[in-house]
């Protein structure tokens, strides 16, 4: 029994160690660019688990999507102010675009 | 030799400066405009030889007397084919990020070599055109002036035809000079129409930028009997469905009718439909709304559209085609 409850305890410090461990980056769309910290970014890299938090600062609507072999998503169109997330939760590399403003562009890279 | 397309932009005031043309067209690495390009594309480009019928060229539809499009609400294409999409202006494609209505290519070099090989448009097939080109010795003369060492292939007769496309540039407008500082170059109800098209109008959120565009897809709600999909053909993503490329508003009055089924003749029935915030609702570009215009509004918005027309338009001269 004792070691069935270690086993649990060992389990739940393991699943929350992973989850503090999930990285939530914030990327904005702003002037029809992606931008993180303030830098227009075409490229980004992170690990297993983390997420993207697209956040529109544009006085108008995106819809961020990727139709990559890796997987494919669709935030669908939100307006200034509102936000999506999408947490990736496989290895490879996914190009993400706007759909409205195609000239919209970065690969994200997961490890 | 190096052609830059200069434009002439000049000092801009305060808050208006986003909307003057930069002081020349980019071109790629790989295709810098030279006079021998320009020379060579032009050629092609009112040459009726480049279709199956030889009896197509690209100013068939692209006529510089019609805006560098043809007047009518869809293209006649092959044997009179008619086309499901208007003809769109060459005029500033040079500085577009997208080519075509549905944005499937990207550069003017892969643009240019489409509408030859389209079954429906000049039905032209390549490896025949090729073959035809190589025994005009105007044209080899030409080539390897423009392309030394390159030959004749798709690639240089895309490469050529879009060299010459970006000499097809808009001019200076009555906007271009007051947005420089002369108050007195457009009227009081152009002015009033610029805050609107700014504001209440909303027309900036696609129109942007000195080309009045965002190089992005919108569906504006129009009606039609059957529905074309425009860039969700090439991307199939939910909010693309029925959308299409903003066009520049550049010479605008030259380059009627409108939409990209040509359904309107007359910019005032161009503002009626965004006043209504488009008719089908279905698929609708979410940035679009009911805007409630006064007469006097509309009639405004007209008028500042009428201030972006080149106060010159571009002219050009029609070649005597190599043989």
């Amino acid at each position: 029994m004792k070691k069935l409850i270690l086993g649990a305890s060992l389990l739940s410090l393991l699943m929350v160690s992973i989850s503090v461990m999930a990285v939530e980056y914030v990327v904005a769309q702003k002037g029809k660019a992606f931008v993180e910290n303030g830098q227009v970014i075409e490229s980004l890299t992170l690990a297993v688990g983390d997420s993207i938090r697209f956040v529109n600062e544009d006085p108008f609507f995106h819809n961020i999507f990727s139709l990559s072999d890796l997987s494919t998503f669709d935030l669908g169109s939100f307006p200034q102010g509102d936000s999506r997330s999408i947490t990736f939760d496989e290895a490879g590399s996914m190009e993400v675009e706007c759909a409205i403003h195609p000239e919209m562009y970065m690969e994200v890279t997961i490890k | 030799m190096i052609l830059t397309v200069t434009l002439g932009s000049g000092v801009a005031v305060a808050g208006k400066s986003d909307y003057l043309m930069p002081d020349a067209v980019p071109a790629p690495k790989d295709n810098q405009t030279t006079v021998e390009r320009v020379q060579l594309g032009k050629a092609l480009f009112f040459d009726p030889r480049l279709s199956s019928s030889n009896w197509i060229s690209c100013a068939t539809c692209h006529n510089p007397a019609l805006g560098w499009s043809d007047g009518l609400a869809t293209a006649l294409g092959h044997e009179m084919h008619k086309l499901a999409r208007a003809t769109p202006t060459i005029l500033n494609t040079g500085f577009n990020k997208f080519q075509f209505w549905d944005g499937r290519a990207r550069t003017l070099e892969e643009q240019a070599v489409g509408p030859i090989q389209a079954a429906g448009e000049m039905n032209q097939d390549m490896g025949e055109l090729i073959g035809e080109l190589n025994i005009i010795d105007g044209y080899k003369v030409l080539f390897e002036a423009a392309y030394p060492g390159e030959g004749i292939s798709e690639e240089t007769i895309g490469k050529a035809l879009a060299a010459f496309q970006r000499t097809v540039v808009t001019t200076e407008s009555t906007f271009d000079l007051w947005a420089k500082g002369d108050e007195g170059a457009i009227s009081p109800s152009a002015k009033r129409g610029f805050e609107l098209f700014e504001g209440k109008g909303r027309c900036v959120i696609c129109h942007s930028g000195f080309n009045f565009t965002d190089d992005g897809f919108h569906n504006l709600g129009l009606k039609e009997d059957v529905p074309d999909m425009g860039r969700y053909n090439i991307r199939k993503v939910a909010v693309l469905r029925g959308a299409f490329k903003t066009p520049t508003l550049r010479d605008v009055t030259l380059t009627a009718p409108y939409m990209h089924n040509g359904m309107y003749n007359t910019l005032e029935e161009v503002v009626d439909h965004y006043d209504r915030g488009g008719d089908v609702k279905e698929h609708l570009s979410p940035n679009m709304e009911p805007l409630g215009l006064t007469q006097q509004e509309r009639a405004d918005l007209v008028a500042f559209m009428e201030s972006l027309d080149s106060i010159e338009p571009l002219s050009t001269t029609i070649p005597h085609l190599p043989q």
